[in-house]
């Protein structure tokens, strides 16, 4: 019953989207008449995909094996909360998520959104029901969350033990928020493409979208990466696998139009340009997507993997892109030019920061798609690794970090050589020492890691420049969130630059009651037992540690075996520490007896995540501090018509 | 002119990438990750019968005494029992079949050959995945081809489909 509930609640949903498309359209061209309808017909289709959707968890919690999704991918025994993650965590379930939180977004749009001309605002939600209808066509037609299995079997095929972990639970949600929120930005381009309505009211309205999916990418980004990193057991914390890259290349795109529609909102500058970026962030996450999940890329993250499904989401990204891009084509010509300003200003920072952004864009979806050029072309089967991305976008990274330092420190529209170059003198003081000390006191290094490391200080000291001189009280609070975001790139810099140059490895065999040393640290393999969790069994080590002379500490790193379905993986156990983390994975016993350890110490490893957390921070910050400044000013409005 | 150029420039790269990415779609590439274990002897092992009335299998007794299909099944393995039909055309056209069964338990093995035949000469018991996982093997089923000398000379990810059968015996055969 609750299935086919579910399914009922999902068409009804569906048939809404297309009403608000068609009345979208009625009222773009010119019927005033069923103006009022597009609001309440987007709040319900929310209301029923959330139900869906609900019923869909219920499903999973309950374990209801007469449902053919339940069937494959839960288990009776699994914890709460990975049944009720499970819901998300296999290709159907993701698109009813997918549906929902479009759906919600499209509604909060609808609701929300008051600074908009009317007929621009009713254009964007007809984008926004357009795609919609795409999303629903999926589950509707291609891959139905809720069908039926008969007979129904006895237990569930589990999940993937690798996904049974609490981040992995929450980390597709966060990466929708984010694409979806780029959908929305994406939708007011079209809305204001449609209207030729392309100025700053477009940018303030689009703004919060954009901040909020960003600020999503940026979660989803580092916890991916943290998660990699610790659940692995490779000690490595970016691989630059075609997942990773179709969820960085969105936050590319994003980052650069968070920039350009600031421009746009309060310089009235880069009209076109702003509505090109917010075209391509979402056309990033759908060929992101796509890649993934058609499988024409071969990854090790690739899940959900069927050409059909390929061809099906193929065929929406030509007709939105495609669709989106004509239209750019058509109209921008029409659109009227913005302000000009200088080369040397904020503007023109901020222009510098778009193309290497839009640069770094290039290369890494270049090195995605290579793999498979070359074997179009050649046959041959070659995989583009850290090399490529690392040596291609490295030092492009640097000089966009750079230029982060310089950007906040310029005024709009004009600013003189000689002003910009005394403001940084600190900062470049302090990079200059940076490179020598690094030079003279540490161990030599590679290139990039060295001026990594060093930039990375000056940029820390130039991004909460912004604030000195200034009544810090008064100061607004997205300037805040700007300063803790920049800062928190100066911090992930460093981090990245540390890992770089100061890890200590050790891949060691060794008998029980042997000591390795690794970077400060000695590890003694005291024992190593079986040890038994609710759907694994393992191999415990127990690995005493000493600092120096400091106290002993104890980890534990497993090699667990989980039956459902059999699998085997390596639990590693990290210490984390203010100055780095020790990383310990135990893996196999050697026919001596011996077991294998890989130990690594990695310094200031966590300032990559830290610095991704305060970047997210940054961005929250500053949504904060443009929805109040919308309150207050309503407000103010508010009280000046009644007074 | 120039503007109109630029303005159409990203529609006709995204027109060239969709064009290519139809192609790659409609004719995927070869999709098979070679095997890292192929050409590689067998590692040494030596597990326990798991069923009444069959040896168990050690990697001794492979070697030496002509190619054999190795099979890594398991009873509770759904595929397992979907690729049977497979194996036993395959033991009919007199290839030697010997089994690993992981994580295994005597009575539902008995069962499992009970209902779905028995293609096998020997079947060993390995209740830790320790051979399986030694033979480069992360899932059942999974088949492998060894030669006289005790090399492997293919593996199968997978269960076997009635497609896979001319091929495995035809490999089993070149490994003469």
């Amino acid at each position: 019953m609750i299935a086919e509930a579910g399914l009922a609640a999902l068409w009804l949903g569906a048939a809404l989207c297309v009403l608000q498309l068609v009345v979208a359209i009625l009222v773009v061209r010119g019927d005033e008449t069923a103006n009022g309808l597009v609001r309440p017909v987007a709040a319900a289709q929310a209301v029923l995909t959330c139900l869906a959707f609900g019923l869909l968890i219920l499903l999973f919690v309950r374990v209801d094996l007469s449902v053919l999704l339940v069937a494959e991918n839960d288990h009776s025994e699994k914890p709460f909360l990975y049944r009720f993650a499970g819901a998300w965590g296999n290709h159907e379930g993701s698109m009813l998520m997918w549906v929902s939180i479009l759906a919600v977004a499209g509604a909060a749009v609808a609701l929300l959104e008051k600074r908009l001309e009317e007929r621009t605002l009713i254009a964007t939600l007809g984008g926004q029901a357009a795609i919609g209808i795409g999303f629903y066509a999926f589950p509707l037609f291609a891959s139905n969350p809720f069908a039926r299995l008969n007979p129904s079997p006895a237990e569930g095929q589990g999940l993937n033990p690798l996904l049974q972990d609490p981040g992995l639970a929450f980390h597709p949600p966060t990466l929708y928020l984010g694409y979806v929120g780029l959908s929305i930005a994406f939708s007011f381009a079209i809305g204001a493409l449609v209207t030729r309505d392309v100025g700053p009211a477009f940018a303030r309205a689009m703004r919060p979208w954009v901040l909020g999916a960003w600020i999503f990418l940026t979660l989803g980004i580092t916890a991916g990466s943290y998660w990699a990193y610790y659940e692995l057991g490779w000690g490595g914390w970016w691989f630059w696998d075609p997942v990773e890259n179709a969820s960085l290349m969105p936050w590319l795109a994003a980052t650069a139009l968070l920039h350009s529609v600031t421009v746009l909102a309060t310089r009235d500058g880069l009209r076109a340009w702003t509505v090109m970026l917010a075209v391509v962030a979402f056309s990033m996450s759908m060929i992101g997507t796509f890649l993934v999940r058609s499988g024409i890329l071969t990854s090790v993250h690739a899940f959900a993997v069927d050409p059909r499904r390929g061809s099906f989401l193929l065929a929406l990204l030509a007709l939105y892109i495609g669709g989106a891009l004509a239209l750019f084509a058509l109209r921008v010509g029409t659109v009227r030019e913005g302000s000009r300003f200088d080369a040397v200003s904020r503007e023109g920072a901020l222009v510098l920061n778009n193309l290497l952004l839009t640069v770094v864009l290039g290369i890494v979806l270049v090195g995605t798609l290579y793999p498979l050029i070359a074997e179009a072309l050649s046959g041959a089967k070659i995989s583009v690794g850290p090399p490529y991305f690392n040596s291609a976008a490295g030092p492009l990274a640097l000089i966009l970090v750079a230029v982060m330092g310089a950007g906040p420190m310029m005024r709009w529209r004009r600013e003189e050589l000689g002003v910009i170059a005394r403001r940084m003198a600190p900062a470049t003081a302090l990079v200059v020492f940076a490179l020598v000390a690094v030079k003279l006191v540490l161990p030599p290094m590679g290139l990039l890691p060295f001026l990594g490391l060093a930039l990375a200080f000056g940029v820390a000291l130039a991004s909460v420049a912004p604030l000195w001189g200034r009544n810090l009280r008064r100061t607004p609070l997205f300037t805040y969130g700007m300063v803790i975001a920049h800062l928190g790139i100066a911090v992930s810099l460093m981090g990245m630059a540390c890992d770089s140059a100061f890890t200590r490895e050790k891949l060691v065999a060794v008998a029980v009651g042997d000591s390795v040393p690794v970077g400060p640290f000695t590890v003694k393999l005291a024992s190593v037992a079986p040890n038994f969790g609710e759907n694994w069994e393992s191999m415990q080590a127990s690995l005493e540690i000493r600092r120096g002379n400091g106290a002993m500490f104890v980890l534990e790193p497993q090699a667990r075996a989980y039956w459902s379905p059999p699998t085997e993986t390596g639990e590693s156990a990290i210490s984390t520490r203010l100055d780095g983390q020790l990383y310990t994975v135990l893996g196999k016993q050697n026919d001596d007896g011996r077991w294998q350890l890989r130990l690594w110490w990695k310094p200031f490893v966590t300032f990559i995540w830290l610095g991704g957390a305060l970047v997210a921070i940054g961005g929250a910050l500053a949504l904060l501090g443009r929805i109040l400044r919308d309150v207050r000013a309503k407000k103010r409005e508010h009280e000046a018509a009644y007074a | 002119m120039k503007r109109a150029v630029l303005l159409w420039a990203p529609l006709a790269l995204f027109i060239l990438l969709a064009t290519f990415m139809v192609l790659k779609l409609r004719n995927p590439g070869d999709q098979t990750i070679p095997s890292k274990m192929v050409n590689t002897p067998v590692p040494e092992f030596a597990l326990p019968a798991a069923a009444d009335g069959l040896p168990g299998v050690s990697s001794a007794a492979l070697a030496g005494k002509g190619p054999h299909l190795v099979n890594i099944f398991a009873s509770w393995c759904v595929p397992c029992a979907a690729e049977a039909p497979q194996l036993k055309a395959i033991a009919e056209a007199g290839v030697p079949i010997v089994g690993i069964a992981i994580r295994d338990r005597r009575p539902d093995l008995a069962e499992f050959l009970g209902r779905y035949g028995n293609p096998f000469r020997a079947i060993g018991a390995d209740d830790q995945s320790k051979v399986q996982l030694a033979l480069g093997s992360s899932g059942v089923p999974e088949s492998f081809v060894i030669d006289g000398k005790g090399v492997i000379r293919l593996q199968k990810i997978g269960p076997i489909n009635p497609d896979d059968v001319a091929s495995i015996i035809a490999a089993v055969q070149a490994a003469q």
